[in-house]
């Protein structure tokens, strides 16, 4: 004969089973009730606001093939590697400009800039900005000349730089720029000191 | 602001006091690992092929299977030509240049071209790779690269056309008497010494074995020579009484072995030489010299190699590789082959010795076109490029990547320009100058453009781009032929500052 307090656990443990079953569907039902968004929009960080920052651009001209150093003044964030990435997207804003003096391909904009103790800073474009970019060793030259001694000019501490496209390596940037290593930021300086000079 | 924080704690890690048992299991344990790793450092070296071609000379490792000798066809083929592979089921195909093969897993027969071709021992796929018996070698290579191939199947070497080095050895009149090697192609072997013995071992030459595997001269100091070669290597021992200094001569077509104090005589003061000392050819030594011992080489310093071309003209591009689609019918890879031509015949007009990377739309990987360069050591190598943005012409030499990256004696890949930077330079200068008389727009400037920075010789790009606005002029015979006229002009003017005579 099964003992009596046995009988009476298995009965309660069997009402709060069927009870907790009961719950669940419930739930479920309020689940589904709830309209899913089709898209999160809501912003992860908060826009770049406050005072206003001066910083010299390093902006590409095909039409002389120059570099020019221009000052601006834009908001930055207080973290570093925010700010690295905000000086890229201001730069990258001048580009996809109707008025642009190096034009680059719709869509095209950084995905991150990484700060890599120690001087490394890690440039991740997206796909838009390697596939859409004009051929050419001067053309594509210009650009990397253009973020690399932006970037330098305005994060102190950076020593080399490496490009990304889509997080991964990519042997050039259209056919020229060669991708493959690691930038070398006081050669690149040289370089861009070499293209602010009129041909 | 700190990018990383590290969680701080004041707690002492617990102390696991283990059991004396388990302590005993662990020494065990540890004793035998450290067992088992020093037998396996103290085991045989890897089997490896050795393969001589035209195109390059590489190793490649050899992998034992059901006691047969085992290579991975695709690595073999690659270095030689554009090669793909597709695994499906038990099938395995391959595709070298237009030569089609099929292998099937756990058989002996393969179809190259659609003929059967039969296998040693069974055809083997690992993780994706098709490994092909070496023994099967010198009959399947010849269906694929269509041409003698030689296969030392005992000693690891394969000979891809003809290739092979043949040397002479004899004994030169004096006292004492001087052993000199002729050797049909330059040479660049290590030489070390021991008692009684001088061992020249050639890892990356083609040296092919005399009529004779030993060699006697009769003479009480230099008595005999042996040839021997195993594991993708090649050696000359010789049998001596007394130790012998190596020097190269004739741009290392000739080695001479002479007796230590005869050498000290003809050089004096004499330098220290240590007992065992690796010996190559010094630059632009002179015969009979004494050889620089490996501390004195520089990594700006490189070793002097036969020059069969003075200039390597690269047409840029190729095959899948369009470059820049200069309009909707004119691409880039098309206009630099012209150019390239034109520049050829320029400068094979002025004298210079010229080799083109590429003769048609063919695919050439930028690590391609410099080792091809590399191989004939150029005094000069010229990229040629087409754009149509801007105006006029722009003239590179290499942007060098951050950081030396020499390991010693080992060179960057990625530096391997730095050496010849200056003289880079010099040559763009003289180019410069050359067009700017033509009236012609120029620029110089540096530029992160492969394989620039991987040539181990002057290395210039030169990007032509149309002087005014109309892009058809980039195809125009004028206006090619006055730039190729005055880069030859430029590269015939300054020849004795690029090096050595074409």
């Amino acid at each position: 004969m099964i003992p009596r307090h046995l009988v009476i656990a298995v009965a309660v443990l069997l009402m709060i089973v069927l009870g907790m079953a009961v719950y669940v569907w419930q739930m479920r039902g309020r689940a589904a009730a709830v309209p899913v968004a089709t898209s999160d929009a809501r912003p992860l960080t908060p826009p770049s606001a406050g005072p206003t920052e001066q910083l010299t651009l390093f902006v590409a001209y095909d039409d002389p093939g120059i570099l020019r150093a221009q000052s601006a003044r834009i908001p930055l964030p207080a973290g570093r590697q925010q700010r690295a990435e905000e000086l890229l997207r201001a730069l990258l804003a001048l580009y996809l400009d109707k008025s642009s003096p190096h034009a680059i391909g719709v869509g095209a904009e950084v995905r991150s800039v990484y700060l890599v103790d120690p001087g490394l800073a890690v440039i991740d474009l997206n796909a838009a900005f390697a596939d859409t970019h004009r051929s050419g060793v001067l053309v594509e030259e210009l650009t990397v000349a253009s973020l690399i001694r932006t970037l330098s000019a305005n994060i102190p501490g950076i020593l080399k730089v490496k490009i990304l496209v889509d997080g991964k390596e990519r042997d050039s940037l259209a056919g020229h720029a060669d991708l493959s290593d690691f930038y070398d930021v006081s050669a690149v300086n040289q370089l861009a000191i070499q293209l602010q000079s009129v041909p | 602001m700190p990018w990383s924080s590290y969680p701080s704690s004041h707690e002492a890690p617990p102390v696991v006091r283990g059991e004396p048992c388990s302590r005993i299991a662990g020494f065990l344990f540890i004793s035998g690992l450290v067992l088992v790793s020093s037998f396996l450092l103290s085991a045989a070296p890897q089997k490896r092929l050795a393969v001589y071609s035209v195109a390059a000379n590489y190793f490649l490792p050899v992998m034992q299977r059901a006691n047969h000798d085992y290579v991975a066809l695709l690595e073999l083929l690659d270095p030689l030509g554009r090669v793909n592979a597709k695994l499906d089921g038990r099938r395995w195909r391959i595709r070298y240049n237009n030569v089609e093969g099929e292998f099937i897993a756990g058989q002996n027969r393969a179809r190259i071209q659609g003929r059967v071709a039969d296998l040693s021992s069974l055809f083997l796929i690992e993780n994706g790779r098709g490994l092909v018996p070496v023994a099967s070698l010198s009959s399947l290579l010849p269906r694929f690269l269509g041409g003698p191939v030689t296969v030392h199947e005992d000693s690891g070497r394969i000979f891809i056309g003809s290739i092979a080095t043949h040397f002479t050895a004899s004994l030169a009149a004096g006292i004492p008497p001087r052993l000199v090697f002729n050797f049909s192609s330059p040479v660049s072997p290590s030489v070390s010494t021991e008692p009684g013995k001088v061992h020249i071992s050639f890892t990356r030459e083609p040296v092919v074995a005399p009529a004779s595997s030993t060699l006697t001269f009769g003479s009480n100091i230099i008595s005999s020579a042996t040839y021997s070669e195993s594991n993708g290597l090649a050696e000359i021992t010789v049998n001596t009484s007394a130790p012998l200094m190596p020097s190269f001569g004739d741009n290392g077509r000739t080695l001479t072995l002479t007796p230590a104090s005869a050498a000290s005589q003809a050089s004096s003061p004499a330098p220290s030489s240590p007992p065992s000392a690796a010996a190559r050819p010094a630059a632009n030594s002179p015969a009979n010299s004494p050889p620089s011992p490996p501390s004195a080489t520089s990594p700006s310093s490189y070793p002097s190699a036969p020059r069969r071309y003075f200039a390597v003209v690269d047409p840029s591009h190729g095959g899948d590789d369009r470059g820049e689609a200069l309009s909707s019918t004119l691409l880039e890879k098309d206009v630099t082959l012209a150019l390239a031509r034109r520049l050829r015949q320029e400068l094979e007009n002025r004298g210079i010795s010229t080799l083109m990377l590429r003769e048609s739309d063919a695919n050439l990987s930028s690590d391609q076109r410099a080792v091809l360069a590399n191989t004939n050591h150029p005094a000069i190598y010229i990229a040629l490029h087409v754009a149509s943005g801007g105006h006029g012409i722009r003239l590179y030499t290499a942007l060098l990547p951050y950081g030396n990256g020499d390991n010693g004696l080992f060179r960057s890949w990625s530096n391997a320009q730095s050496s010849f930077l200056s003289v880079s330079q010099g040559a763009a200068a003289s180019i410069s100058a050359e067009l700017q008389k033509q009236q012609a727009s120029v620029r110089i400037v540096t530029a992160p453009l492969r394989p620039l920075n991987n040539v181990t010789a002057a290395a210039v790009a030169i990007e032509l781009a149309p002087a005014g606005s109309d892009l058809a002029q980039l195809t125009s015979a004028d206006y090619q032929q006055l730039i190729a006229n005055a880069v030859a002009t430029a590269i015939a003017a300054t020849r004795d500052k690029l090096g050595a005579t074409p």
